[in-house]
């Protein structure tokens, strides 16, 4: 049967019980995001050092979608350098474009789950609200 | 009558049976069309189409006379006093823009009053703020109750001596209540203004009588009505049409053309300003015998039914909150609601998942919503096509999203 919904458990699991949704005291670098036309909203805040992300975290409200790819977003860059973050930015967006390689694809774990997002174009923005803050908090921090 | 036969009324309309897997809940946005509308449409560039109101030639008169046969069925849809008060637009926003620009603009001095309803949608409240803007107008807001009541009171207070104009839905996109515009008209007329009407939700569900509401201007879309996108009419009192300037200027709105000068031509021709959309003004005039095949009583029964049965069901359902009067004859279809805990555009996507097509955001109606404190809901808006069956789909589905979600059955927010 066509599976034609993207709210996956990962995803719905995500939303309702989010690693990454608190304040985080003595962030470095904060940065609102907002979908005007949803009312999509949330603050990505991260902790940088020697260009390695050592924390991060976000508070907000919207859509499952919204909420929840910002959620796994973290998961993934946390750790990591400011240009894999980017990388990882630039996958995930090809992905939602339809462009992404499988190996890609794999590279964004559980993020890999909104894969099928692209084929509704209006929810597009939900899912890369965060990522699109990450890339903008990263661009501010050079 | 011989034609109110549910499975016959789903055969005349050719996308329930072009095998894709719909319940069209939608209907608010825009309705769907009838083949004898699309037929209409056809037939007019299928068997007279040449520019009309112009051609000197037979084919050319015949397109001229479809058109303004369409506009003489629009006259007696809205009990206007003469065709010549009928003006054929793209769509209600371009109805209420060219009141806007050409009645607003023209007539209105700072420190007049603008008036509008809280419950506009923003098509007939940006046109307002521009003109205020342009004009040194001030906009005023006639302010509703929380189920979307406009209150005997609250109409009172809102004019005051400086109102010039008022601008009101008909029925609210979001309540699908119907205003009282008759009082509305009759205040505003003793205050000498002027009331614009925006009929676009009213024009699908109720009999429309412009004499009657004394309405001076009143807009609809032709597509909520079942006729083919790009048709709308603006309805305007002869006298005030009259003494409007032109909104558009071209072709097909002179009577004569010198360099520097023009004479304009008469009502309606004055306000319809290049070649017109005739195929359309053929599917409206099509789309308007349908629903007077139908019938204003049937149509309305049918469709307080399937609204009761929604609203019944949903009232069942925890966490969902209609927005609104309890009843349901209130509501012109139109249902717009939340469900605790989950966003209206993943209420919208689980929906569609089970191809059940609504409308989920702000209804374009920001200040509404704001005023409500609901910054987004989902809309489920009926017409009289649906059925049952589709009803009880869309109630299973609704019944699921909490759970669909990752809430328990009694896991609520407050």
């Amino acid at each position: 049967m066509e599976n034609r919904t993207f709210y996956h458990e990962i995803l719905i699991d995500h939303n309702m019980h989010p690693a990454h949704k608190h304040p985080l005291a003595g962030a470095q670098l904060e940065l609102e995001g907002v979908n005007p036309s949803c009312g999509d909203d949330i603050v990505l805040r991260l902790q940088i050092k020697d260009g390695i992300i050592t924390d991060g975290a976000f508070e907000g409200s919207g859509c499952a979608i919204s909420q929840a790819s910002a959620d796994m977003m973290l998961d993934l860059v946390i750790g990591k350098t400011k240009e894999e973050a980017s990388r990882l930015y630039d996958m995930f967006l090809r992905m939602l474009q339809g462009r992404a390689l499988p190996e890609e694809i794999d590279e964004l774990e559980e993020a890999a789950c909104l894969q099928d997002v692209s084929r509704m174009p209006a929810r597009v923005k939900c899912a890369v609200l965060g990522w699109h803050t990450l890339e903008e908090l990263l661009e501010k921090d050079n | 009558m011989e034609h109110w036969n549910e499975s016959d009324i789903r055969r005349d309309f050719p996308i329930f049976s072009c095998g894709r897997p719909l319940i069209y809940l939608d209907n608010a946005a825009t309705s769907q069309r009838p083949a004898c509308v699309l037929e209409a449409e056809r037939a007019f560039y299928e068997n007279c189409n040449a520019n009309p109101l112009r051609g000197l030639y037979e084919l050319g008169a015949e397109a001229t006379q479809q058109y303004e046969n369409a506009r003489k069925t629009v006259q007696g849809f809205l009990h206007a006093a003469c065709p010549e008060e009928i003006i054929f637009t793209r769509n209600a926003t371009e109805s209420l823009n060219l009141v806007a620009y050409s009645y607003a603009l023209s007539s209105l001095r700072p420190g007049d009053e603008i008036l509008v309803s809280i419950l506009e949608h923003h098509s007939n409240l940006l046109p307002w703020q521009t003109a205020a803007k342009q004009t040194g107008a001030v906009l005023r807001f006639l302010e509703c109750e929380p189920d979307g009541t406009l209150t005997q009171e609250r109409i009172r207070q809102a004019f005051t001596p400086r109102t010039r104009l008022a601008a009101v839905t008909h029925i609210s996109n979001v309540f699908g209540r119907v205003n009282p515009i008759r009082e509305i008209a009759k205040l505003a007329h003793e205050k000498g203004a002027v009331l614009v009407v925006d009929a676009a939700q009213s024009a699908p569900h109720i009999p429309i009588d412009v004499q009657e509401l004394d309405a001076d201007f009143l807009a609809f879309s032709g597509h909520k009505l079942m006729a083919p996108m790009g048709i709308g009419v603006l309805y305007g009192k002869k006298e005030l049409l009259e003494a409007m300037p032109p909104f558009l200027t071209g072709g097909e709105m002179i009577e004569r053309v010198s360099r520097q000068n023009a004479v304009y031509a008469p009502l309606p021709h004055k306000f319809e300003a290049g070649t017109v959309n005739a195929a359309g003004a053929a599917g409206l005039e099509a789309a308007i015998r349908y629903l007077e095949k139908i019938g204003w009583k049937r149509l309305k029964e049918r469709e307080d039914r399937l609204t009761g049965l929604a609203l019944a069901g949903m009232k069942q359902i925890p966490g969902i909150r209609v927005l609104g009067s309890s009843d349901a004859t209130q509501h012109s279809g139109i249902l717009t609601f939340t469900v605790d805990g989950v966003h209206p555009h993943d209420v919208a996507s689980i929906l569609d998942a089970d191809h059940i097509a609504v409308r989920a955001g702000h209804h374009c109606a920001q200040p509404l919503m704001d005023y409500l404190g609901v910054p987004s809901a989902a809309r489920a808006s009926i017409a009289f096509y649906n059925t049952e069956e589709e009803i009880q789909a869309f109630l299973d589905s609704l019944r699921q999203i909490r759970r669909k979600m990752g809430y328990g059955e009694s896991n609520f927010l407050s």
